[in-house]
């Protein structure tokens, strides 16, 4: 343990050295442009700066890799809360209470609590992950499909009722998010499948940033128009301002919120570091729980702070968490960690079991880089903030374009692929017209997030257990999460079920009264 | 049309469009597969099934006037709101296509001028910097920086002098040495 | 950071209308080349790819960069139809391929691809395949063990793999049917998932690349029994190949550069001339070792020879399982 303190304290010391402080600074406020890119996340900085690093000695590469990385995440909450656009699968939780905060005028009060959320969520998971990863290794060893997909129950229950009132519209909008997840290629049996109109475009499925920038992009501000008409045309994206007595007073209630900080951070850790998603399932459920232990859960989705501060702690300890199973089982977590894997194998690193034996220096200096690109991206994060809140108050009229060209850009960029952009603004019209009607369209774009996960997961176990479900309640990890996700998936329902009674009781009370 | 025809509409074309998921999704087994496990159709019908029977539900709380939408007589989108959005969604709609056809500097300089100019009545002055020069930091931010290729259709020759000019510079160069040797043709 | 883009992009207007193209008889590529992959991001063949991404642009071996683009749809389907139709006769799109390039036109005659029109380009590497189990199992040393176990446990032994008609399903498949056993063949999502189920114990047995399941074997999980090859690997000595042991089957998988159908004779021997360069760099040979792969660079005619002989082997290997008629 004081072995690996001193290679930690070496790591720091080699991340803050001057050039090397330099390379963090540039990388965090490039991963920042990029992050912020509708489309564009961690995955594309990663990617791109990746041949590039070729020109750096490699603790040099591994310093700007874990600076964009740090920098696209904190990137993507900024589109989240400003434009209510999730840049990247991770951010989505975050728009359900920044954008309303910024339309209420706190776009300030989001994007601080969001950049202090992620730094007590990288912080934490920084001092786990030194303290605990060999025997957490092991669980996510062990973690198969019949795990994962009692996971990906937890997950949907924890959000289950993040849906509007209407209990159809809510499982029609979750259903169909999984069944648009679907298509394209089934692995398990190898077959193309709902590739409608045989058009060859669906042959790599639908990605999930097609139907995410086509809702929350182009029908939002669709949406936005029509509220422009309806209010005479004077709106704006948002009235937001900023001074220094407001962010010293928006500092003082995050304070407040160090119970959701502490729950997300930890809660993202420990998904994180199963092998199944990566960060987005951590953020999703740290959201959902998040509305549960709240002292006030009917204002989540309406701009409550605790609903931008869990799911941007849990995604920042989860990421890192995510590193454990790239490092020490050479399965990546998400696309990012699948980068860095490829740039490990460049650098000559072996991933494994071994890794943490053979090559200490690099493990620890990896984690003293992210911890150092972690603080790095806090602070250049809040002294950019009074210029992300200059774009809000841009005109309607110059904003509402800039936009739109960043959606259709985004919608290009992850398959490069004009089908997709024709897709996303189908998404788009069609979402805009379902939400007129109240249905509620979050759960879809969670729903096409998790699909992929996991449908695969079922049937693996399903083939695995000879068709019987008593496998996912048998295996000693499996059978408690179930437990826990089923317990979870039935007590809102019978919760809203009771409350309508109570209420149904109550009118006929008042109307026999 | 009222909120509440538009209602029972959506959720009528839904149905029909879960029905259809469902027989799509039947071309692949939706059962066993013996030594397969389930079958590739089995997630997506069965949840295109309860996509159905949700459909079901919405049109039994429209009956029974149950949600808000059902009982709403307003005007479900207004002249103004229609020719507002429509405006938009159509112009949006000739640029996607435009990206294709014409490229995407041309799609994205045309939809500028029509938006900020025409929609949002901006100064010639004003609008036409706005639409030169967003797809100029676009091409930079996405074609030079990020190595995106975007979609550039018929136009795609007349970026070949663009592109020995941009790699005429070593790529092995310093980000500083690269930037000046960008912006000085003579530098070496 | 703003403006100076700004200035960057007018001055390149401005230089756009005056550059000259290089006055040189030698074809060369004018914009970025996109190199598309038939796999998704993080597998064996991106990881391949992006390495030889670098290796060009470290060693300034192309006056553009090569962008690598990710077409995974359909086991490449996607991406053999997009090469086909959308980039036929096209100058700057290679394509980096896998087994797949012979079974999926096979399997999936709709969509009118023909390997035949591809334009070679060079032959990387060949990737082999062993047969792995957890080195909990203490009972299996050999072959023999292996088969003794998988009877004993008939149809409850699961071989993990990736997909359903995949290179380790013809490898399952030849295993069921040499040794008679009934394994129940699971498909997952990339090979590094496949190794890790093999070293979680959640799977008996795998058909792995050696380079998926070097961690797990460095560090003691699993171990390799017997290998697809002709001749023993370098890494596994001790592991014999399954023709020693009496059944004559060798299986590789190629690692190849491919051009886009009908691209100019110019620019495929300038392509060519490209991946030697990257095939005989320093880097590009570690990893052959380092990854246990196999195979030399192969290109021309001789490449496009090897094509419709792997074709045709694999045609009878898939009539054999029952995938196509």
């Amino acid at each position: 343990m004081v072995e690996i303190l001193g290679l930690l304290f070496d790591g720091f010391a080699i991340a803050l050295q001057p050039t090397n402080l330099m390379l963090i600074v540039i990388g965090c406020t490039l991963g920042l442009f990029i992050g912020s890119m509708p489309g564009l996340g961690s995955v594309n900085g990663v990617a791109i700066l990746l041949p590039l690093t070729a020109l750096f000695p490699p603790t040099g590469a591994i310093i700007f890799l874990a600076a964009i990385y740090y920098g696209a995440m904190y990137g993507g909450a900024v589109s989240s809360i400003m434009l209510g656009i999730p840049g990247a699968s991770t951010a989505v939780a975050t728009t359900f209470d920044g954008r309303p905060l910024a339309k209420l005028g706190l776009a300030d009060k989001a994007l601080t609590g969001a950049a202090v959320a992620s730094f007590v969520g990288g912080t934490i998971s920084v001092v786990l992950f030194t303290f605990f990863a060999p025997p957490l290794a092991h669980v996510a060893l062990v973690f198969g499909s019949p795990e994962t997909f009692a996971l990906m129950m937890l997950a949907f229950a924890t959000f289950i009722g993040l849906g509007g009132d209407d209990i159809f519209k809510t499982f029609f909008s979750i259903c169909i998010g999984l069944v648009l997840s679907a298509v394209g290629l089934d692995i398990m049996s190898g077959e193309p499948r709902l590739i409608f109109g045989e058009i060859t475009g669906f042959l790599h499925g639908i990605n999930f940033l097609v139907l995410a920038i086509g809702i929350y992009g182009i029908g939002e501000m669709l949406w936005t128009i029509e509220e422009n008409v309806k209010a005479g045309g004077v709106n704006m994206m948002s009235e937001a301002t900023i001074t220094w007595e407001r962010t010293k007073k928006n500092l003082w209630e995050l304070l407040g919120t160090w119970k959701t900080m502490l729950m997300g951070s930890f809660l993202g850790y420990f998904v994180g570091i199963l092998p199944a998603a990566g960060a987005t399932p951590g953020s999703l459920m740290a959201y959902g729980i998040g509305k549960q232990i709240s002292k006030d859960p009917d204002t989540f989705g309406k701009g409550n702070i605790e609903g931008v501060v869990a799911p941007e702690a849990a995604n920042n300890a989860a990421s890192t968490g995510s590193m454990l199973p790239m490092l020490t089982l050479g399965i990546p977590g998400s696309p990012t960690t699948a980068i860095l894997l490829g740039g490990m194998v460049l650098w000559g690193l072996e991933p494994g079991p071994r890794l943490f034996t053979d090559q200490k220096e690099f493990v620890w200096g990896l984690m003293a880089s992210l911890y150092v690109a972690n603080l790095a991206a806090v602070i250049i994060n809040i002294v950019l903030i009074p210029a992300f809140i200059w774009v809000l108050k841009l005109p309607f009229t110059l904003l509402a374009p800039l936009i739109f060209v960043l959606c259709l850009i985004g919608g290009y960029a992850p398959t490069q692929d004009m089908h997709d952009v024709w897709l996303m603004l189908i998404f788009g019209i069609v979402g805009y017209l379902m939400r007129k009607l109240d249905y509620p369209l979050a759960p879809a774009v969670l729903a096409i997030v998790l699909g992929p996960l996991a449908e695969p997961a079922l049937r693996q176990s399903l083939l695995i257990g000879n068709g019987s479900f008593a496998i996912f309640f048998t295996r000693p990890y499996s059978g408690p999460i179930m437990v826990a996700a089923l317990l979870l998936l039935f007590l809102p329902l019978f919760n809203m079920g009771w409350k309508r009674m109570r209420a149904r009781n109550d009118s006929a009370g008042e109307w026999q009264g | 049309m009222s909120v509440r025809v538009a209602e029972l509409l959506m959720a009528l074309i839904m149905a029909v469009f879960s029905a259809y998921l469902m027989w799509k999704s039947a071309e692949l087994p939706i059962g066993w597969v013996t030594d397969e496990g389930p079958g590739g159709g089995f997630w997506p019908f069965w949840l295109s099934a309860i996509m159905l029977l949700s459909c079901v539900g919405i049109l039994f709380n429209w009956v029974m006037r149950k949600s808000a939408p059902s009982r709403s007589m307003e005007t479900f989108i207004t002249m103004p709101v229609f020719l507002n959005v429509g405006v938009v969604a159509l112009a949006l709609a000739v640029t996607v296509f435009l990206m294709g056809w014409a490229g995407t500097y041309v799609a994205l300089f045309a939809f500028l001028l029509f938006y900020v100019g025409v929609l949002g009545r901006h100064g010639v002055v004003s609008t036409l910097l706005i639409a030169i020069i967003s797809p100029i930091v676009t091409f930079m931010f996405f074609e030079v920086l990020l190595s995106i290729t975007l979609p550039k259709g018929i136009t795609d020759p007349y970026f070949k002098p663009v592109f020995a000019r941009v790699y005429q510079c070593p790529r092995r160069e310093t980000f500083g040495g690269r930037m000046q040797c960008y912006i000085n043709p003579a530098w070496k | 950071m703003k403006p100076a883009k700004l200035v960057l992009g007018l001055s390149l207007v401005a230089g756009a209308g005056l550059a000259v193209a290089p006055a040189s008889a030698a074809w060369e590529p004018t914009k970025p080349v996109e190199f598309v992959v038939m796999a998704g991001k993080g597998g064996g063949a991106d990881k391949a790819v992006r390495l030889m991404q670098s290796i060009i642009s470290k060693n300034d071996l192309a006056p553009v960069p090569v962008i690598p683009v990710n077409k995974p749809g359909g086991s490449g389907a996607e991406a053999l139809v997009y090469m086909s139709k959308s980039k036929k006769g096209d100058n700057h799109t290679l394509m980096f391929t896998l087994n797949s390039f012979y079974t999926t036109p096979l399997r999936q005659k709709g969509l009118g691809v023909n390997i035949e029109n591809f334009t070679p380009v060079m032959r990387m590497a060949e990737d082999t395949f062993c047969l792995w189990v957890n080195s909990d199992r203490k009972d299996i040393n050999n072959v023999d063990d292996f088969v003794k176990a998988a009877k004993a446990k008939g149809k409850d032994w699961i071989m993990a793999g990736t997909g359903k008609n995949s290179e380790d399903n013809l490898l399952t498949d030849f295993l069921n049917t040499a040794y008679g056993l009934e394994m129940k063949y699971v498909p997952y999502k990339g090979g590094g998932k496949v190794a890790k189920e093999l070293a979680g114990n959640n799977a008996h047995s795998t058909v792995n690349n050696p380079s998926e399941q070097l961690g797990f074997f460095e560090a003691g999980a699993t171990k390799p029994l017997a290998c697809f090859t002709d001749e023993r690997i370098g890494l596994f000595k001790d592991a014999p190949t399954f023709k020693e042991i009496g059944k004559d089957f060798v299986y590789y998988m190629q690692r190849t550069t491919v051009g886009a159908p009908g691209m100019s004779a110019e620019a495929a021997a300038y392509y060519q001339g490209l991946f030697k360069k990257v095939f005989e760099s320093d880097e590009w040979q570690t990893y052959r070792k380092k990854k246990a792969l196999q195979g030399d660079a192969l290109s021309g005619d001789a490449l496009m020879s090897y094509w419709k002989k792997e074709r045709d082997v694999h045609k009878v290997m898939l009539q054999k399982m029952g995938a196509i008629k």
